[in-house]
């Protein structure tokens, strides 16, 4: 009797089959309207924010995804990396050092508080405070009072004039900080927020161009349901009728979706499919340098690299490695050979630096140099590489050493160090006693921040301890120029300077990858490869 | 019978303790900073990090940390993930998915494979036991990410019967489509097994008795063969569930269930060492209910174990 029970069970759950197949083929969230629906859904990939959604302790991409669709800040970047004014009337200044900051009357939170200048000053004070421990304290590092040492509730560089009038004065002059004023953390926050913080970071209220759909629209692990914020009136005022970011563990289960069709907008393509992705979604597809760089770093406290061998041997290192080679067999195409450190999508961006030939491919002239460092002091023991396997490094690091091994005859590999945390930590507290990988992705699109926190002596990002004077002084007269295109012009100095030096060794510059589904139109990725979701169209 | 039961009961307390401190101390032990990697490609300031170490009680001594973590369990708080949810919340809305998960891989695997063991192994040496051995032997050597990403690439993606990936609330219809790939390795394990043993059971005496009373094969075979053959299937079966409910890693990862495995693996990359041990904890927890129902089940499997006293 049992069997036969059995094979009734089967057959139910046969039949069960066969209905969930009708069933579940209609995909993504449906809007009725026709084409170009203002009520339309875009969904598209994310990841579990690291942390609460406070956009002063938001760092990550899969944070700052939502807090950058759910805030608006003074300034927005456009898709080349622009800045343009979203909450700001004007910011003005006349030394590089005071900012005088008027913000647009009459703007709301989506819980109807005022967007004032106390929504900015409080905001800044609560991020830079030492108590506060957040991620993006050091963001307000330049302002007058910050300090690491003790807790500064309140920063006298921070002034309210009236209620849409606040000034900001700077320790010293800072060219830039204008630039800077789109990242995340300087974005407003309502009085209400400081009540209880924390809830407020489940249930965050801002006043971007998107709001949560209501309480608990975020769902842990899973996604977040964005609407549109009827209030916004700024520039970035969304044309379709919200966003649904889906959280994926891997690469590989967003693209799948992309290709179910359960995803509109993609931003990340797995390797396994970075060969096939752009034939695959022809027309519907993104393959566009944003502004991040890949780099390795070879520190001047290991032997053999300091003083004039060390150059020479950073010169020939960097000279025998074909950039070309791997980004296209490694990478598919999808990386650029760099030409500098910093980024092409930058205002004041060339590639023809003087000094940039140390990054051309040139086996027999890295062999010369690395036989004249050799007269000075022979070469003794292998050359590593560190890198953390837990992020897809080892394929290329592998072939930078591998070319190494071959056009300087030496002895090269990679060291792989099982996680993230383990590798940065090595990094930071010096254990590390090889070279090891470094890369920056911009936090503003602007030329310093790819110098000042990398090659500035004792700057936070400084990992390979490089301290050039000559290079320090360039930095603070670039800042102190009141003129955009004068400081970046420092800043080239600056590069002439580096490639002399070679402090990190730079390699390629990150391409986005994206694609997208057939229901959605004007999809562009910005400067920094996140979709400009607010101008996404979709058809039903 | 009761007395058994309070007896394992008991029994798993000091079991519990001991994992959790070892999974604690493994944690702890991990190397690498995860504050660090808060930051990513960047250095932070050292004193943020001396002010988040504090904040999540990592500036102290491992034992000391060990004494907090114990003391808020007993409060019932199970701490606070990196992203600022109780994982006592965490853990409530990943244990069902993946609980209904492996039920649903359990289901099938159990349904195939007793069946075709059982056929397999009334018709030892025939045509349909020679096939179930090939595709055993394929199934067995095949990894199960291979398993997972064919599948979804021909029935999620080309022909469109399943959702590619599991929706939100982890819907049972996105869900059969992973449950058939976890049940596929096992399916294979279940049905060898059931195979064995149901030819063991035929050749014993009491089934020949039963035969020369004149029952009926119909009888014979589910109440004296099946019944008789399935104490060790059923042992392999609680072992599964199991393994399922702990390590369905990568197929979560590639179908995208918000379950127990994925979240567990994000949270060891992330090095959150709270979330880590609730999983875990709870975990042993499972592991230590299945097996005693399995033993209660011997019991009920065959009349001649009993948990007298």
């Amino acid at each position: 009797m049992k069997i036969k029970r059995i094979g009734v069970a089967a057959i139910a759950l046969a039949a069960a089959g066969a209905l969930t197949l009708s069933g579940c083929t209609s995909g993504a969230p449906s809007s009725t309207e026709g084409a170009g629906s203002s009520t339309a859904i875009i969904t598209t990939n994310g990841s579990e924010p690291q942390n609460p959604l406070i956009p002063t302790n938001t760092n990550e991409t899969g944070g700052s995804k939502i807090t950058e669709s759910i805030f608006a800040g003074l300034v927005y970047y456009d898709v080349d990396g622009a800045p343009h004014n979203d909450v700001a009337e004007s910011i003005e200044t006349d030394d590089s050092q005071t900012y005088t900051i008027k913000i647009k009357p009459d703007q709301k939170f989506t819980n109807g508080e005022p967007v004032d200048a106390n929504s900015f000053v409080d905001a800044w004070n609560y991020g830079a405070a030492l108590d506060n421990a957040q991620l993006n304290s050091y963001f307000f590092e330049g302002i007058e009072g910050f300090s690491y040492d003790e807790n500064v509730p309140e920063l006298p560089g921070l002034e309210v004039v009236d209620d849409t009038t606040f000034t900001v004065t700077l320790a010293q002059p800072e060219s830039d900080f204008p630039l800077r004023l789109g990242y995340t953390a300087f974005k407003p926050l309502p009085a209400s927020a400081f009540d209880d913080l924390e809830a407020f970071g489940e249930n965050p209220v801002g006043n971007g161009p998107y709001m949560l759909d209501g309480e608990g629209a975020w769902k842990h692990n899973e996604k977040i349901d964005l609407v549109v914020n009827p209030d916004y009136d700024g520039p970035l005022k969304a044309v379709n009728g919200g966003l649904s970011i889906i959280f994926y563990a891997t690469q590989e289960a967003s693209y799948a979706d992309l290709q179910g069709g359960n995803l509109d907008v993609l931003d990340q393509i797995p390797a396994g499919a970075l060969s096939t992705y752009q034939s695959e979604f022809e027309g519907r597809s993104v393959n566009q340098a944003f502004s991040g760089i890949q780099t390795f770093t070879v520190p001047e406290r290991l032997p053999h690299f300091s003083g004039e061998e060390g150059k020479l041997r950073l010169a020939a290192l960097s000279k025998a490695i074909d950039r070309e080679e791997i980004t296209d067999v490694i990478f598919e195409g999808t990386r650029s050979p760099a030409h500098d450190f910093t980024a092409p999508t930058l205002d004041g961006y060339s590639e023809d630096i003087p000094g940039t030939e140390v990054l051309e491919f040139d086996p027999e002239g890295a062999a010369e140099l690395w036989a004249e460092a050799d007269a000075i002091s022979p070469w003794s023991g292998s050359f590593q590489i560190g890198y953390n396997a837990d992020g897809g490094h080892g394929p290329w690091v592998d072939a930078v050493a591998n070319q190494l091994k071959n056009n300087l005859g030496i002895d090269a590999s990679g060291a792989p160090y099982p996680t993230f945390a383990e590798f940065r930590t090595a990094i930071t507290d010096r254990t590390i006693q090889t070279a090891f990988r470094t890369g920056w992705q911009a936090d503003y699109p602007a030329l310093y921040n790819f110098l000042g926190p990398i090659y500035g002596t004792g700057a936070g990002s400084n990992d390979g301890d490089y301290s050039n004077p000559e290079v320090d002084s360039l930095l603070d007269e670039g800042l102190a120029e009141t003129d955009l295109d004068a400081a970046n012009e420092k800043f080239q100095q600056v590069q002439e300077i580096l490639f002399q030096d070679l402090p990190a060794i730079p390699l390629w510059y990150y391409n986005v990858n994206g694609a997208w589904s057939e229901l959605v139109d004007n999809v562009q990725y910005g400067w920094n490869s996140v979709p400009l979701y607010y101008q996404v169209t979709k058809s039903e | 019978m009761a007395g058994y039961i309070v007896r394992r009961v008991l029994q798993a307390i000091p079991v519990l303790l001991g994992t959790t401190f070892l999974i604690y101390f493994m944690v702890f032990a991990m190397p690498g900073d995860p504050i660090v990697a808060l930051f990513g490609d960047k250095t932070p300031p050292p004193q943020v990090i001396e002010a988040l170490r504090e904040r999540y009680h990592l500036d102290q001594p491992f034992i000391v940390q060990y004494f907090i973590f114990l003391g808020n369990i007993f409060r019932g708080d199970l701490g606070v993930s990196f992203s600022g949810q109780p994982v006592s919340e965490v853990l409530a809305s990943t244990f069902p998915v993946t609980l209904r998960l492996a039920a649903l891989a359990i289901f099938f695997e159990m349904v195939a494979g007793i069946t075709v063991g059982l056929i397999s192994g009334l018709r030892k040496g025939g045509i349909f036991d020679a096939s179930a051995l090939v595709v055993s032997l394929i199934l067995i050597s095949l990894p199960i990410f291979v398993v997972a990403f064919v599948a979804q690439y021909i029935f999620g993606i080309q022909l469109g019967w399943f959702r590619t990936t599991v929706g939100i609330g982890a819907p049972m219809q996105d869900l059969i489509l992973p449950a058939l790939v976890l049940a596929t390795i096992s399916f294979a394990q279940i049905s060898r097994l059931t195979r064995a043993s149901v030819i063991d059971t035929e050749g014993q005496d009491f089934v020949r008795t039963a035969a020369s009373k004149g029952l009926s094969r119909n009888r014979i075979v589910p109440v004296h063969i099946l019944r008789n053959s399935l104490i060790p299937v059923v042992t392999y079966l609680a072992v599964d569930f199991g393994t399922l409910m702990v390590g369905a890693t990568v197929t979560e990862g590639i179908f995208n269930v918000p379950g127990v495995g994925r979240t567990l693996y994000q949270a060891i990359i992330r090095g959150e060492g709270p979330t880590v041990v609730a999983f875990v904890t709870v975990m042993v927890l499972i592991y230590l209910v299945v097996n005693l129902l399995v033993d209660l089940l011997y019991a009920v499997l065959d009349p001649r174990i009993r948990y007298a006293k």
